[in-house]
């Protein structure tokens, strides 16, 4: 039976939004929580305990020096999460006001920002980045600017191009006409148009950038030891992998969980806004 | 070629600015004891005491001629060093590359033509669970099943068949499902035109219709898509290569940046950066093939 009701597709896409919505806040507050929900120090290591498998007082088992991996897993999402946020959102500033700039002012700002992007994209993202955090040395803030180094791209694009075709528009000459300046039109009526756009792509890249960050790690030029994350804990402890499998598979599973649930949340944005995502 | 140039000064700026003394660094890399002498010796014979853009002419003078300098560690010019490393890669690229597109673009029609079948249904999920695997945890599960739990293949790839067969797998299944989810929608796309509609009133073959119109028409959109995953390939071999132990460029770099092997990471970033970019240039070509509508520009 087909639906007709104009009002079906979006209440279903409404539906897919709010359970991504609502996982993804959910991950959001375990990793704000993590340090009063685990179950041990994510730090201390016990001779005792090495490699020791999951029991009572250790849910995921310990690793190679002993420490609880339950606890690093949960520390770990704080990371990630926390790494992949706010790597997205200073993108996503920086992005959008240079593309702004660019669009609006055109001429010779606009050709040197717009020049400077195309260099950043002659470059795979990741190669860029891996090729930047092995020049600055590891360390969380320096693999966050690897990846945004390129990363800001995006958003200056999409923001250039929609700038130039929104100029155009009657509402924008009358804000022009009755006085108004540059950076205050841009703020007041040109940003409020395309945010829905620029947002979408912002959602759609949190999956990637995490992905990122922990590759980074995983080579050991991003986040360092003894400090917990995901990509950094699957490298150190798969040598360990046939003594201690959990210490391997449990940050694996949080990784492919956060990154799907935040895949599903961007796909479900762009279809609730019916906005086309940039791949 | 601009943009080669404005890449290649940002790296080294980068270099210049980046914290280690390469000349402190070689010498523990040759085992030499520093002493104070040594080491402003050292830093003459390497040009490190001159100004920065003076170096970086020098440098870029001598890139344009194909030498992109010796490396720290051991002496070798890097240009040989990468070449020899680029044919691993490019073996290792093409295959997965092949495997991928062999997968992906049989499993992208069969599930555009029965969209929202139970096997469409599959499809898509797997290459959902596909899409969020970053390849070093694809890498990691791999050798755990088949290497240590299967005991079926070596966990050090050499340069056989074999060894060949992991470092593939892993690079690969990221792209094949990102390829199987972009071309069913190609695909789809194409097949709610009108043109597919007319056709198909005219009594035209559905065989005939999706082989002959559907997929010459979504070739290029397939086609940006896959010279886009190129960038996609070589960054994730970097992390393939260095899990495997396989000899290429990403394996290359790494062992570099633990080094503080400036020239090599230099050398590495213009390297990648012109097969990008030729690659991107050949796309165009192709264009121009698939479709004569595309003018010369």
């Amino acid at each position: 039976m087909k639906n007709t009701s104009p009002l079906a597709p979006r209440r279903k896409s409404r539906t897919a939004l709010t359970v991504f919505l609502v996982l993804a806040a959910a991950l959001v507050i375990i990793s704000i929580l993590a340090p009063f929900i685990a179950p041990n120090d994510p730090n201390a290591t016990s001779a005792a305990n090495i490699n020791a498998a999951p029991d009572g007082d250790y849910p995921l088992g310990t690793d190679r020096y002993g420490r609880c991996v339950f606890s690093r897993v949960l520390m770990g999402a704080q990371t990630s999460i926390f790494s992949a946020v706010i790597l997205v959102a200073a993108t996503f500033v920086v992005g959008t006001a240079l593309g702004m700039i660019a669009g609006w002012y055109g001429g010779r700002i606009d050709s040197i920002i717009m020049r400077l992007a195309d260099i950043m994209l002659a470059f795979p993202q990741m190669v860029l980045a891996i090729a930047v955090a092995g020049i600055l040395g590891g360390g969380m803030v320096n693999a966050m600017l690897s990846m945004g180094i390129s990363g800001w791209t995006l958003y200056a694009r999409l923001a250039r191009a929609q700038v130039i075709s929104l100029k155009k528009e009657a509402f924008i000459s009358a804000a022009r006409l009755s006085g108004c300046s540059g950076p205050k039109i841009m703020l007041k009526y040109l940003l409020p148009c395309m945010l829905g756009a620029l947002i979408v792509n912002a959602a759609t890249r949190l999956g990637t950038m995490m992905i990122g960050i922990a590759g980074l790690s995983f080579l050991g030029i991003g986040v360092t030891e003894p400090h917990a994350e995901w990509g950094s804990m699957i490298n150190q402890s798969r040598a360990y992998m046939q003594l201690a499998p959990w210490a391997t598979l449990a940050p694996a599973g949080a990784t492919v969980l956060t990154v799907m649930i935040f895949n599903c949340l961007g796909d479900a944005l762009r279809d609730y806004l019916d906005v086309e995502a940039v791949k | 070629m601009i943009i080669v140039i404005g890449l290649s000064f940002l790296t080294y700026l980068l270099m210049y600015i980046s914290p280690g003394d390469p000349a402190l660094k070689k010498l523990n890399a040759q085992g030499i004891t520093v002493s104070e002498e040594t080491l402003a010796e050292a830093r003459h014979d390497m040009g490190l005491d001159k100004p920065f853009l003076v170096r970086y002419g020098q440098w870029l003078a001598g890139a344009l001629h194909g030498d992109l300098g010796n490396s720290y560690k051991d002496g070798l010019p890097v240009a040989q060093k990468l070449v020899h490393a680029l044919r691993y890669t490019l073996i290792l690229s093409s295959a997965s590359l092949a495997l991928a597109l062999i997968v992906a673009v049989p499993l992208a029609v069969l599930t555009a033509v029965r969209k929202n079948g139970v096997f469409d249904y599959i499809v898509r999920f797997l290459s959902f669970i596909g899409n969020s695997m970053p390849n070093f945890l694809i890498s990691v599960l791999l050798m755990y099943f088949l290497c240590v739990k299967l005991k079926l293949l070596p966990v050090i790839a050499d340069e056989s068949v074999r060894g060949l067969i992991l470092p593939c797998l892993a690079l690969s299944i990221p792209i094949c499902a990102q390829f199987i989810r972009q071309f069913r929608a190609e695909i789809l796309e194409q097949l709610g035109r009108e043109y597919v509609a007319g056709a198909v009133s005219r009594g035209v073959k559905p065989s005939v219709i999706l082989f002959k119109n559907v997929l010459h028409n979504a070739a290029i959109p397939i086609l940006t898509i896959i010279a886009l995953s190129v960038g996609t390939l070589l960054g994730g071999s970097v992390v393939v290569e260095t899990i495997f132990r396989w000899q290429g460029l990403g394996k290359l770099v790494m062992d570099a940046i633990t080094a503080r092997d400036y020239p090599v990471i230099q050398g590495f970033v213009i390297f990648t950066s012109c097969v990008y970019v030729l690659i991107n240039l050949l796309t165009d070509l192709c264009y121009r093939r698939l479709d004569p509508r595309i003018e010369e520009v």
